[in-house]
């Protein structure tokens, strides 16, 4: 049934690799045969799978922040309605992107379950679309100067500078398909990680894959298989399309966008930033067809800004809102088909009840109490309407609201002897068992409680200070844990 | 994909300047052959037809040769195409000179005596603006920023080329003694010589082209 439900992400890895995405990075060096399509098509192919498993974290990551979609089925919706509007948009002429029909997906799966748009993430996604072309501009200009640089001060003759256009367009291919890979699957497979029933594996102790690596490895077999099966004509294409404006112009307009793509989704490269107290670039599923357009437009304006087509630079700002809310539209209207006409659960109601314990628990973080104490014990159906509770306490700044409903989401979650007999032995070690054995009988109604229980009796549930990777194996057992003794049992297999 | 890192022998660019230097052989030797005729040593100069056929017969080779090098292996599309056409322009030249030795071979035109100077001086001319597009072409190939100064030879040669040819055709026709149908003939020399500089003329212009595509 997962399977199924993942259909409609892999409709659309395979509608990002069959368009123009791969045609970006492999389709000048296609167009110039320099490369057979095959070999272009294999190497895409394995590079973007590498980019998605690798490191396709991070702009996941910004994905889930901005919406859990917590129900397989609203995923599907969500994902359906991404695609069928980057198709419209497509056919209607405008060089859009993955990434803005996702998320206006996401946030029709808001408006639509009446949870709660974590604005910033959501300002710090749009504000990356409007800087991607932008920052590509700027690199290809930076980049064309550098190269222009070289080729006088070394005097390289036709051929070579030829040759050298030649391999560069491939390595920047090879770059551009794991950058591609990396930051473009948070939109083909970001709404399935929360709903994901993976466990982490290990091969032989070698390599191991966490669950969302192991998604991102299916949704970059998709990508791949729309490069294989059907990327041939528009990289052609647009292949021929970009080489007008010159072997070396084409090459620095790969490589720019290339960068752009992966400055987008390098998580080793915000840590780098972040650790010397540099700005940190967000982690943000970007557009590969507008980052060429962008590094093509900066080349443009390094030669004077003729032959610039404005109407492309319109179409691109026309995407960024258009996108948006054509699929925001289509996800709303689908996921209430879904729910009502094919009884299909598209999101897990989540309530909220400012329990005794929560209460004690906002109040350890230095956030005044006194006048919330009055909603102890209240419930709230969703995530909006509590909001609109909190709003009207003036003294709450919206980091205390967010904590204040991070501590009161309620789910009732009971340790039971048959829970524990079907927990996954493989996946969860000894001492994480035993742990969980010695809470058996227990009730817990917030998610955090049962954390806290669990860290509390063993150092095997304690997240590490710098261990990233424990860390995200740990947050994916306990999710685990917490739909298992929730429902009695997992609730998506 | 052709990864030719450690690949030897001739390469493009050595193969270009191999045709490059046939032209420029076929210049001399025509330029000699012209002389020869003049003189009346009709045996040098049919040597010297040989030679002139023997040079163009490698140059089609090697045009040949680099021609199929240019489909199979190198070049992105839009440079393969402004070099092929450059390399059948430079061998049309070639061409041009193998077909004046030719014509004067077989037409075996009387030249009088006080045109032969100025004669000497027109084919010296075109073998000159040929020379300067040679120079020309391999400046494209090799240091593209140096190609405008032999382009700018080309011209002035093509247009000393003008002169002597307007003043040997005007020279020709004054002469009342000569029949009208031998002032035609030798008036048919003048302009076919005139043509190699024309020609020459021809080939920068679109050189000068294909160097604007390339700007950086």
């Amino acid at each position: 049934m997962f399977l199924f439900f993942l259909s409609s992400g892999l409709f659309l890895g395979w509608s990002l690799g069959a368009n123009h995405a791969a045609a970006n990075v492999f389709g000048t060096a296609v167009g110039s045969r320099m490369i057979s399509f095959k070999r272009a098509a294999i190497l895409c192919s394995v590079f973007v799978i590498l980019g998605a498993v690798i490191s396709g974290a991070g702009t996941s990551d910004t994905i889930e922040k901005l919406g859990s979609v917590n129900a397989i089925a609203g995923a599907f919706i969500v994902a359906l309605a991404a695609a069928l509007s980057v198709y419209v948009m497509t056919v209607v002429g405008y060089p859009v992107s993955t990434s803005e029909g996702i998320i206006g997906a996401i946030i029709g799966w808001h408006f639509f379950t009446g949870t709660l748009v974590d604005y910033t993430s959501l300002t710090k996604i749009v504000s990356s679309w409007i800087a991607c072309p932008i920052l590509s501009a700027i690199f290809s200009i930076i980049l064309y100067k550098l190269v222009v640089f070289c080729i006088k001060t070394f005097n390289i003759r036709m051929f070579k500078l030829d040759k050298l256009t030649r391999y560069g367009l491939i390595i920047a291919g090879i770059f551009g398909a794991y950058s591609l890979g990396a930051n473009n699957i948070a939109n083909v497979m970001g709404v399935f990680v929360p709903v994901s029933p993976f466990r982490d594996i290990s091969f032989m102790g070698i390599v191991s894959l966490t669950s969302s690596q192991q998604l991102f490895l299916i949704g970059g077999i998709s990508i791949a298989l729309g490069v294989i099966t059907y990327s041939r004509r528009v990289m052609v294409t647009v292949g021929t399309g970009i080489m007008r404006i010159s072997p070396v112009s084409a090459l620095v307009a790969v490589w720019a966008h290339s960068t752009v793509l992966f400055l987008f989704a390098s998580q080793g490269l915000e840590r780098f930033l972040i650790n010397h107290g540099l700005p940190s670039i967000p982690l943000v599923p970007v557009s590969s067809s507008q980052a060429i357009v962008g590094a093509v437009i900066g080349i443009g304006l390094l030669k004077g800004g003729k032959g610039i087509r404005w109407k492309t630079v319109g179409g691109i700002s026309v995407g960024w809102v258009a996108t948006p809310l054509l699929a925001a539209l289509i996800s709303f209207i689908s996921l209430f088909f879904f729910q009502n006409v094919f009884q299909q659960q598209t999101y897990k109601p989540v309530e909220y009840v400012v329990s005794a314990q929560a209460l004690e628990r906002i109040e350890h973080q230095g956030i005044p109490v006194n006048e919330l104490r009055s909603m102890v014990g209240k419930k709230f159906p969703t995530a909006l309407k509590f909001n609109k509770v909190l709003k009207k306490y003036s003294f709450l700044r919206q980091d205390n609201i967010s904590f204040i409903m991070e501590s009161a989401e309620y789910h009732k979650m009971e340790i039971t002897e048959t829970a524990i007999h079907s927990l996954d032995e493989e996946w969860l070690t000894e001492e994480q068992i035993e742990a969980l054995e010695k809470l058996e009988g227990q009730v817990f109604i917030h998610t955090w409680m049962m954390d806290k229980a669990l860290a509390r009796i063993s150092p095997a549930w304690n997240m590490k200070k710098d261990d990233k990777l424990f860390n995200r194996a740990l947050e994916d057992k306990l999710a685990y844990i917490h739909d298992l003794f929730r429902d009695g049992e997992a609730s998506v297999k | 994909m052709d990864f030719d890192f450690f690949r030897r022998g001739p390469g493009i660019e050595t193969q270009i300047d191999e045709f490059l230097n046939r032209i420029s052989e076929a210049g001399l030797i025509f330029k000699g052959a012209v002389v020869d005729y003049l003189k009346g040593d009709l045996e040098t100069f049919v040597q010297k037809r040989d030679r002139l056929h023997e040079v163009e017969r490698q140059g089609d080779v090697l045009r040949r040769d680099l021609e199929l090098m240019l489909y199979t292996k190198t070049l992105i599309p839009e440079s393969r195409g402004d070099v092929l056409e450059l390399i059948e322009n430079m061998d049309s030249l070639l061409d041009h000179y193998k077909g004046a030795m030719w014509k004067i071979d077989i037409e075996h035109p009387r030249i009088c005596n006080e045109f032969h100077e100025d004669f000497k001086e027109l084919v010296a001319f075109g073998v000159e603006a040929v020379e300067s597009t040679v120079c020309a072409c391999r400046a494209f190939f090799k240091n593209i920023n140096t190609a405008s100064t032999h382009m700018d030879k080309v011209i002035y040669w093509e247009k000393k080329s003008d002169v002597v040819s307007t003043r040997l055709q005007r020279a020709i026709f004054e002469r009342e003694d000569l029949r009208l149908s031998h002032k035609r003939h030798i008036r048919d020399f003048v302009r076919f010589m005139e043509k190699i500089a024309d020609e020459a003329e021809d080939v920068i212009d679109r050189l000068s082209i294909y160097i604007v595509k390339r700007a950086l």
